[in-house]
């Protein structure tokens, strides 16, 4: 039968709505409004799970995030996630979900054997096992390990879900939407505060929906719709569901969950993010984020229909559903007699409550005698029966201290064992937010002391059990918050009223319930941490074997470590340990709060910067050119630049040889748009200038171009560049294209923290110009065609100037440098301009047999002429001098590296120095990062010490033969050595020689 | 020290565990020591046990502010290799990496090391340029190393996306199989247990506010539990070096910035080796108990607080889905951080300082975990015989005023 144990009326189900799904391969029916822990229930399924160690059966324990046990696979495919929790699934026609971790099925789970091995799997025995040798450890036992290690699988496909971001701000972001919370919402939100209200479930109002109270004479879940409604409509306030606030940092910045298509299944519409992360930062935050029950630790404490009290009574109340018809209630507090009275008032056969208080008070309990609930007090629960569910108890006498319990002949039949240790206040975003927690011993709990942020707790995170406290308390907080912001209350509120309303009796903690034998003898198992295993008498073998330090505890015995990070487990955790230590709970403490309070997606985080928008592309505005001619292209940064320009039939080798030599015979045009620039502007910028690079800077005069050189600290050459003096006061700097940003933080942090004195502003300028650089013996007669007005000649026109004009009909400067030993002019364009500069180039070039070149050509050619690249001829650990520039390093002033210079490793004889590399057979070309040796060692085994290495090598089509710069060992002093070069298990040999191989010729001004 | 075997757990088996002695005593401290190591990390339990055992130092004590393995022993990706570019790098790497691949045996302590090979991705030419060099950097040095194409890389880690279309695409890896990782909080024990097994004295809760120097030399430590007699003193403290060294009045090149890591929730085997990406920026490997553990780089400022920014993570997520888009429907389970002590040339400091008897041993910034056997082997012998050992010698604090610095990261991302 369908939803045998669903109720007959009752919860907030629709019974109109039913709804299929599959678990385990089976169908079942739920409705409307259910989770998949709430729908399993209502068809009598308790077993969903086995544990992680011992395998044993495990069913569904709380009813929310808590949640220890019930992981399931969700879903199939692509859109299949690993470890979703029943409890928090809401429903959905076509729903399927399976057991994770089983094999080859729940019911008969072979690695259930582990329990035979119980005795020695305890805490931390792997540490000292599998270590015979370190090849038996890797190819036997730590494959055995992981495959019996983790629960759910990850999709073998991409996600094909998109998520998002959300940036808000607030007056005041109330977090959970339980009395407190809606109380706090409605306060700040009368007021006309900016509110946003979160809740993680699909609708607010928290265990008011589930509670028997009335508020203002209106049965609790009637006053929360109001409420709610209420909130609604006013424009200021954004109720959030199906949100977590999973992050609490600095400066009330706090990271939000929101679950937008989860819970619609099939139906999501395409257009919806699956999840979206808020930012939030508000000026005021209220947490009321509730508390959580705790378990008891008894005997054999985890069978399947072994829950949590509250969680029961959610079931039942909620979701209109009857997890047991023979209930045993064990309580230490009076909150579980409300569990009592909802399952007799939905028809349980047989309710009795096990109290190990020796005289319950409080009014609940009163109304639960009254409703002629049996009640045995003073009483525990030693041991339980049962298989895959729970179907007995075995009762004991708890004595006077809690550490024993006389063994009574009570033995009660059961199909449902609620439970509950008392509530742990939800203070992990407090936590999260540097707050202080105090241990309240009446508790039984931790509880949020001092805040460390603009902040108020509200409602049962306070420790507040009773509805009636929790509503003022809400109040209370929304004032504060309004207060702190600036807002005053519109109308004064008042404190809904409440019935029935009581006191509740004390509570009587009690951390380890004694079973028949002392924990850790006999077969019974004490769990603490459902989810990892963890049981007391491995929290009491760490203790004995000296870790007695919280997070020693915990990191030996895993409790805490699960994915609900140890909601239901970590007090009761510390407390065995304190008592076991003889310190009290407060001084032991707890572990960290970390985010994230529930787990959260890496899909959500990751939200939409992904694919190409991870990190942007940038274009140069001559980019549709490029593609249109067919290059290739490499990432330079976060830049496409052509590599080269490869036509049909060609290697990338032959359109490099081509391009290299049409820029050596006749023209070639390069994109250099990507050059970092940037433009210094003020009466200090020569100064500045002189300070950042090596050489001098005073002399520039404008329409002059120089090359130079900056160093770091410690004198390593940093990046290098040519700067232009467009005016008296006015520069422009050219980067590498990877340095660009670089540069420019470099500079503004000097002029910010060192030298702020100086008067000059730097600005980033890459991006408004196009640059084609046209380089080759006809690069004059190519100008001339395009700017037919130009005078080029040497003594109009020299190197190292630049002229503004008309190029191709669009106003320019052209700079008149080489990077290629050729005549070379750069023309910059306004970046709008690019691509018709770039055409009329290669229109008015046609005739002279232009070229297109690309990054490997150039770099052919400059290492033709010997020309360094940063980043390839430099590693952070190459000086000036170590290049050969020595005319690039002033004498007479003072620049950043300066001092460093004249250390003493950087006067070493022995330095690496640049050098050319021609190897013996002049077709070889060496790999880029080839190590150098000398040649007796050639074929020495290693280790084998290197003198250098390979930094740049290619195929010279000019010279018909491969050449190398490498850094060398005191390398200008061995012109002439052959050494060897070792990769892949190859040696050549090659001869040092200067790093030139294409000298300048006399009469050049270029070269 | 009882000996751990299968069959002394079976043997405690039979008497309910209830016998198994302490890993290591709890003792108050002593009015003096011979030598004195601040810092219950896994450098600094692996220098007094070395201290220990190879120099026959057992008067020692490890003085530590919290509790032992709490620092960045306990908060690291546990990322075990040696493949660094410079032959004083990959020398003590290397001489680690081979201490580590005996330690679970000489320490009767299963550190659970997994060699299950590190993938260091290559997304431009310059990475594969800088990779190359490494690798056969590595292969003289006689460290294990291998270059992989972008073929080989998919045959080696499967699930990871090695589309030529990707925004950054993997053009190869370097590859070294002996790297792995290993059990971070097991190092800690398991050197504890064993240095205290040798008499050395592990003092939690102990917080160092002072040193006690006379003319320039170290007479003792002042802490929260007393006054400490001794002439050597051992500072090994991470993101906190600077604070000591302020208390003994000399400065030292480190900045401390947080660091953070994360793991996933616990899931079935998926991913079998390390996969490492600098340009992409994520680290990744799967722990035994099925968590991806996961870091990426440090927060820009400053810090001691040993917590980072939020966008961090959500950067690095987005390189994972990068690097692995079937990971997208897992979920981040915890985060947390540390405080890495970085120096300038990204390379550790390991020696004397203008103190008599106070020697430092920091700035492994980001990667000092895979250091630790070697760290403190070297540290133990600095610390005994008052002169470095040939592996730590080139890391001297001097090395930042005669300029010898060990460039660590300056190979990496420049590009023209």
């Amino acid at each position: 039968m369908s939803q045998r144990f669903r109720l007959p009326s009752g919860g907030r189900v629709d019974r109109a709505k039913t709804l299929r799904f599959r678990f385990n391969g089976r169908s079942y029916e739920g409705y409307q409004g259910d989770t998949l822990a709430s729908a399993l229930l209502a068809n009598g399924v308790h077993l969903v799970a086995r544990g992680i160690k011992y395998h044993r059966p495990r069913g569904i324990h709380a009813a929310g995030v808590e949640e220890p046990n019930a992981l399931v696979q969700l879903g199939r495919g692509a859109r299949s996630e690993p470890n979703a929790r029943a409890t928090e699934i809401e429903l959905f026609d076509g729903l399927r979900a399976t057991s994770v971790n089983v094999w080859p099925s729940l019911a008969h789970d072979w690695r259930s054997i582990n329990g035979l091995f119980a005795k020695l799997l305890v805490a931390g025995f792997y540490y000292k096992t599998f270590k015979g040798t370190q090849g038996l450890w890797q190819r036997v036992y730590e494959p055995m390990i992981r495959r019996a290690a983790g629960f759910g699988r990850a999709p073998t496909l991409p996600d094909p879900d998109r998520y998002d971001h959300m940036n808000e701000h607030c007056d005041v972001l109330v977090v959970g939407g339980g009395a407190a919370g809606l109380m706090a919402a409605l306060t700040a939100g009368r007021a006309g505060a900016r509110v946003m209200l979160v809740d993680e479930q699909s609708e607010p109002g928290g265990w008011l929906l589930g509670c028997g109270a009335s508020i203002d004479q209106h049965p609790a879940p009637k006053w929360v719709a109001g409420v709610v409604a209420e909130l609604r409509g006013m424009a200021e306030v954004v109720l959030l569901p199906r949100t977590t606030a999973f992050g609490y940092y600095d400066q009330n910045y706090v990271c939000l969950l929101e679950r937008r298509a989860d819970h619609l299944g099939r139906a999501a519409p395409a257009y919806s993010s699956r999840q979206r992360v808020w930012h939030v930062r508000a000026r005021h935050v209220v947490l009321a984020a509730g508390a959580h029950e705790r378990p008891l630790v008894f005997a054999d404490n985890d069978r399947p229909g072994i829950m949590l009290a509250g969680a029961v009574t959610t079931y039942v109340r909620r979701y209109g559903v009857l997890p047991g018809r023979r209930a045993v209630i064990f309580t230490n507090n009076d909150s579980a007699y409300e569990t009592a009275l909802a399952l007799t008032q939905a028809g349980a056969d047989v309710v009795t409550v096990i109290d190990a208080r020796a005289e319950p008070g409080g009014a609940l309990a009163m109304a639960a005698r009254e409703a002629g609930i049996r009640v045995l007090d003073g009483r525990v629960v030693i041991g339980t029966r049962g298989t895959r569910r729970v179907s007995g108890v075995e009762l004991g006498r708890l004595g006077a201290d809690g550490s024993s319990a006389e063994p009574t002949s009570e033995r009660l039949d059961c199909d449902l064992l609620a439970v509950s240790g008392g509530h742990s206040p939800v203070v992990h975003l407090f936590s999260q937010s540097q707050g202080r927690l105090r241990f309240d011993e009446t508790l039984g709990a931790f509880v949020p002391g001092e805040p460390a942020q603009p902040q108020q707790m509200a409602g049962a995170i306070n420790g507040l059990s009773s509805l009636a406290l929790c509503l003022a308390d809400g109040l209370r907080a929304a004032r504060a918050a309004l207060e702190a912001t600036g807002f005053s209350e519109a109308t004064t509120m008042a404190v809904p009223r409440v019935e029935p309303e009581g006191q509740s009796g004390a509570l009587r903690p009690l951390w380890l319930v004694p079973g028949h034998k002392p924990i850790g003898r006999g077969r019974a198992k004490h769990f603490v941490d459902l989810q990892n295993d963890t049981t007391a008498a491995d929290i009491l073998l760490a203790r004995r074997e000296g870790f007695e330090a919280v997070e020693h505890m915990k990191r030996y015995t895993l409790a805490g470590f699960g994915t609900d990070q140890g909601k239901t487990a970590n007090l009761n955790a510390l407390a065995i340990l304190a008592r076991a230590t003889g310190r009290s709970i407060a001084e032991t403490g707890t572990t960290t709060f970390r985010p994230p309070y529930t787990p959260v997606g890496f899909g959500a985080l990751a939200g939409t910067e992904i694919g190409a928008l991870s990190d942007p592309i940038r274009m140069t505005p001559m980019h549709d050119w490029h593609v249109a001619h067919g290059a290739a292209f490499e990432n330079v940064g976060q830049w496409r630049r052509p590599w080269c320009y490869p036509r049909s039939g060609e290697t990338m080798q032959d359109a490099v040889n081509r391009e290299c030599l049409a820029v050596r015979r006749a023209v070639g045009v390069l994109d250099a748009s990507t050059l970092g620039k940037i433009e210094i502007v003020g009466p200090d910028a020569a100064e500045l200038l002189n300070r950042i690079y090596t050489n001098g800077w005073k002399t520039l005069r404008v329409g002059q171009v120089r090359y130079g050189l900056m160093c770091r600290e410690d004198g390593m050459v940093f990046d290098d560049g040519t700067t232009a003096r467009l005016a008296p006061e006015r520069y422009v700097m050219t980067t590498t294209t990877g340095n660009a940003a670089i540069v420019l933080d470099w500079l503004e942090e000097y002029l910010q923290t060192e030298w702020p004195e100086l008067k000059v502003y730097c600005t980033s300028v890459t991006e408004q110009w196009a640059v084609a650089s046209i380089a080759g013996p006809k690069a004059d007669a190519l100008i001339t065609r395009l700017a037919p007005s130009l005078d080029l000649s040497d003594a109009a026109f020299p190197a190292l100037t630049l002229r503004e004009g008309v190029v191709a009909g669009i106003p320019a400067r052209l700079f008149r440098i080489s990077f290629t030993g050729e005549p070379s002019y750069e023309i910059n364009v306004p970046s709008d301009r690019g691509l018709a500069l770039w055409e009329a180039v290669m229109e008015a070039g046609a005739p002279l047999g232009v070229a297109p070149y690309g990054t490997e050509a150039m770099h052919v050619l400059r290492a033709e002429k010997g020309f360094i690249i940063v980043g390839q001829e430099t590693d952070g650990t190459v000086t000036p001098l170590d290049l050969g520039l020595e005319r690039m390093v002033s004498r007479q002033k003072d620049f950043i590296g300066r001092r460093s210079l004249g250390r003493a490793d950087t006067r070493r004889a022995d330095r690496k120095q640049l050098v050319g590399l021609l190897t013996d057979e002049p077709s070889v070309v060496l790999p880029e990062g080839a190590q150098l040796v000398r040649k007796d060692d050639a074929t020495r085994a290693p280790p084998v010490p290197m003198i250098g290495h390979v930094t740049s090598s290619y195929y010279s089509a000019v010279l018909g033969r491969s050449i190398a710069l490498a850094l060398v060992k005191g390398g200008r002093g061995r012109h002439g050595e052959i050494i060897a070069a070792r990769f892949d298990g190859r040696t050549v040999l090659a001869r040092i020689g200067p790093p030139v191989f294409i000298p300048k010729p006399e009469a050049s001004s270029d070269g | 020290m009882t000996r751990y075997s299968i069959v002394s757990l079976a043997r405690n088996a039979l008497s309910h565990h209830e016998h198994w002695p302490r890993l290591w005593r709890s003792p108050e401290p002593k009015p003096a020591y011979d030598a004195v190591i601040i810092g219950a990390g896994g450098h600094g339990l692996a220098t007094a046990y070395y201290l220990a055992k190879n120099h026959g130092v057992t008067s020692v004590a490890v003085l530590e502010k919290g509790w032992l393995g709490g620092g960045n022993t306990g908060r690291n990706t546990t990322i075990v290799r040696s493949n660094y570019l410079w032959d004083e790098s990959a020398a003590i790497y290397e001489h680690s990496l081979k201490l580590w691949e005996g330690l679970s045996q000489e320490l009767n302590y299963n550190v659970m090391l997994s060699q299950r090979g590190v993938l260091n991705l290559a997304h431009n030419l310059h990475d594969v340029r800088e990779g190359k060099r490494r690798v056969y950097a590595n292969q003289l040095n006689g460290v294990d190393a291998e270059w992989l194409t972008p073929d080989q890389v998919k045959a080696f880690c499967p699930i990871l996306n090695t589309a030529p279309d990707a925004r950054h695409p993997v053009l190869g890896s370097t590859l070294q199989r002996r790297a792995g990782v290993a059990r971070h909080d097991a190092v800690a024990w398991g050197y504890a247990r064993a240095a205290d097994a040798r008499g050395v004295d592990l003092i939690q809760n102990c917080e160092v506010t002072g040193f006690d120097i006379k003319s320039g030399r170290v007479e003792g430590v002042v802490t929260t539990r007393g006054t400490i007699k001794t002439s050597k003193i051992g500072c090994v403290v991470a993101g906190h070096s600077s604070v000591l060294a302020g208390l003994a009045g000399f400065r030292l090149p480190i900045q401390s910035h947080p660091l953070q890591a994360m793991v996933s929730e616990p899931i079935k085997p998926v991913l079998d080796c390390v996969v490492m990406s600098a340009a992409v920026h994520v680290y990744v490997s799967q722990s035994d108990k099925g968590e991806l553990v996961l870091g990426a780089g440090i927060d820009g400022y400053n810090s001691y607080a040993q917590r980072g920014s939020f966008h961090v993570i959500e950067a690095q997520m987005g390189a994972l889905k990068e690097l692995f888009p079937i990971f997208s429907r897992l979920k981040m389970m915890r985060s947390w951080g540390g405080i890495v002590d970085v120096c300038p040339d990204a390379s550790p400091i390991i020696g004397k300082t203008p103190i008599e008897g106070l020697y430092v041993n920091c700035g492994w910034g980001t990667g000092g975990f895979k250091a630790i056997p070697g760290s403190g082997f070297a540290f133990a012998h600095t610390i005994a015989k008052n002169e470095p050992h040939a592996l730590n010698a080139p890391f001297s604090l001097d090395r930042f005023v005669s300029g010898a610095l060990v460039d660590e990261h300056g190979a990496a991302a420049v590009a023209h």
